[in-house]
């Protein structure tokens, strides 16, 4: 398939209708996979997707896409797992080109405790059902020949652990197969329908204003990234939610193939290469909380830095673009997928840097819970409630990088 | 341009040589003991527009500043060093 097969998708686009069984704000991948899951899955098409501009103009279109479940908790490999397997079968369901691709992904460690950690990674990622293996540094010169394995002698490569059913999709490819068929089969999607307004009756949301006239609801999902704060005051719901920038820059074209998704904790950075054969590269959050997608100078230097030190070819290549997405991040790095106390208004929120690669696992998990009421295995440790019983899921494996 | 902080020592300086501390608000709504200590713990205001926060200096003169900044621009508003700006706290 070439690159203007987007032009054979069939969006429906329809007038918004006064009432819907449900609403979803925040037409991203969240927000259109809850839908489709909603549709293909419980036979539940009266929805609506409410998206302020356009769909995937929010994180869905700001990410790095990787996808990987090498995470550092029982209750996140599971569900990431589950997520990849859903990926891995998405072009299938959809009869879509996503550009999935499995890539590996190598995750360094530069130190005795850095290689503590990474074993650690392994054993608990094996016993959940994530492929992850410890590799020596022999192994990874294999793997990814063009790593310096010295670290530019200053951080020498100790260790790694491989995760070889680390992928990439194309992000607004994603969106767009959900999209599609959860229009297919009977949702709506507005786009350009900002939510000003929650209705309330009493404590419960019992729909949403927007600029194209109320819209009522027996069940308001919130999808929003980045915003979502300021949508739950509207219920009178405080939210355990700081909203951070990420950047990300791409180099121009690297006229070699380079095969696996490369991330270092010590070095706290990222890299892998997009289908265009630009290097993309990734760090961490930026640390103050802030809505700003304005893109710093600092940020490209102190990351070219670190990845010159590894991938020493980088340097030859240059800069061509760089931008920024607005991050909800918990205070245990573990997502938010949650029924409210407020009644009628469920969330899903905290994709922190981590939202892309559980797009359908997240959005099959917020439909089981909004069709039967009930949170599905999987997502119901994420409740919105753990902070206040104590059973916080803090997960050193998500770090806050990708 | 990335954000630069008005430090009470040290005048302008860039974010990286910062910590970034918040001042946490429980709502005077929240009355029940154990709500507040939750709010407390784990919730924010994560307000879109001006917040005032707090900034320590941790690769430079360590020591707390205010500073009164507007979240959708990242601009720097107000600062301990502005005339009229309430004493430090």
């Amino acid at each position: 398939m070439n690159e203007f097969v987007e032009r054979l998708i069939s969006f429906g686009w329809r007038e918004p209708r006064p009432s819907y069984d449900v609403v979803i704000i925040g037409g991203g991948g969240h927000g259109l996979a809850t839908a489709y899951y909603l549709a293909t899955r419980h036979g539940i098409t009266n929805v609506a997707v409410l998206e302020r501009s356009y769909i995937g103009s929010g994180n869905s279109g700001r990410n790095t896409t990787v996808i990987r479940a090498n995470y550092g908790i029982p209750e996140a490999v599971r569900f990431y797992q589950h997520s990849i397997e859903l990926y891995q079968t998405l072009e299938d369901e959809t009869g879509r080109d996503l550009m999935h691709l499995q890539k590996g992904l190598l995750w360094i460690a530069h130190s005795e405790l850095g290689v503590r950690a990474e074993r650690a990674r392994a054993a608990i990622n094996t016993a959940f059902g994530a492929k992850t293996e410890f590799v020596t540094p022999e192994e990874i010169a294999r793997i990814c020949p063009q790593i310096d394995l010295s670290g530019g002698g200053v951080w020498p490569v100790q260790g790694a652990t491989y995760h070889p059913e680390g992928a990439t999709a194309r992000h607004d490819r994603v969106v767009w197969a959900y999209a599609e068929g959860a229009m297919r089969l009977g949702a709506h999607v507005h786009q350009r329908t900002p939510v000003t307004g929650l209705l309330m009756d009493g404590d419960r949301v019992i729909g949403v204003e927007t600029p194209r006239g109320p819209i009522s609801a027996g069940v308001v999902m919130s999808a929003v990234g980045g915003h979502v704060s300021g949508l739950a005051a509207m219920a009178g719901l405080r939210l355990p939610i700081r909203s951070h920038p990420l950047q990300a820059f791409v180099t121009n074209h690297y006229q070699r193939q380079f095969d696996p998704i490369v991330s270092s904790s010590d070095l706290l950075f990222y890299t892998s290469q997009t289908p265009r054969g630009e290097m993309l590269m990734g760090a961490e959050i930026d640390r103050q909380p802030s809505y700003s997608y304005r893109s710093g100078h600092h940020f490209i230097q102190q990351t070219a830095f670190r990845a010159i030190t590894l991938l020493p070819f980088l340097r030859d290549l240059r800069v061509l673009r760089q931008w920024t997405g607005i991050c909800d991040m918990s205070p245990d790095y573990s997502p938010v997928m949650s029924a409210t106390p407020v009644e009628g208004f469920y969330v899903t929120t905290g994709w922190g840097t981590w939202g892309f690669k559980a797009i359908p696992a997240g959005g099959e998990g917020m439909a089981g819970l909004i069709a039967t009421g009930e949170p599905p295995e999987l997502i119901a440790p994420f409740s919105l409630d753990r902070f206040a019983k104590d059973r916080t899921l803090a997960d050193r494996g998500s770090a806050g990088t990708h | 341009m990335s954000l630069e902080i008005d430090c009470r020592q040290c005048g302008r300086r860039p974010v990286a040589e910062f910590m970034f501390g918040e001042i946490p608000r429980v709502p005077d709504e929240l009355t029940d003991p154990d709500e507040r200590d939750l709010d407390r713990a784990f919730m924010h205001e994560n307000a879109e527009g001006p917040v005032t926060e707090r900034w320590f200096h941790a690769f430079g003169c360590r020591r707390w500043t205010t500073v009164e900044r507007d979240t959708r621009t990242d601009e720097v508003i107000g600062s301990a060093q502005s005339p009229g700006y309430p004493v430090e706290r």
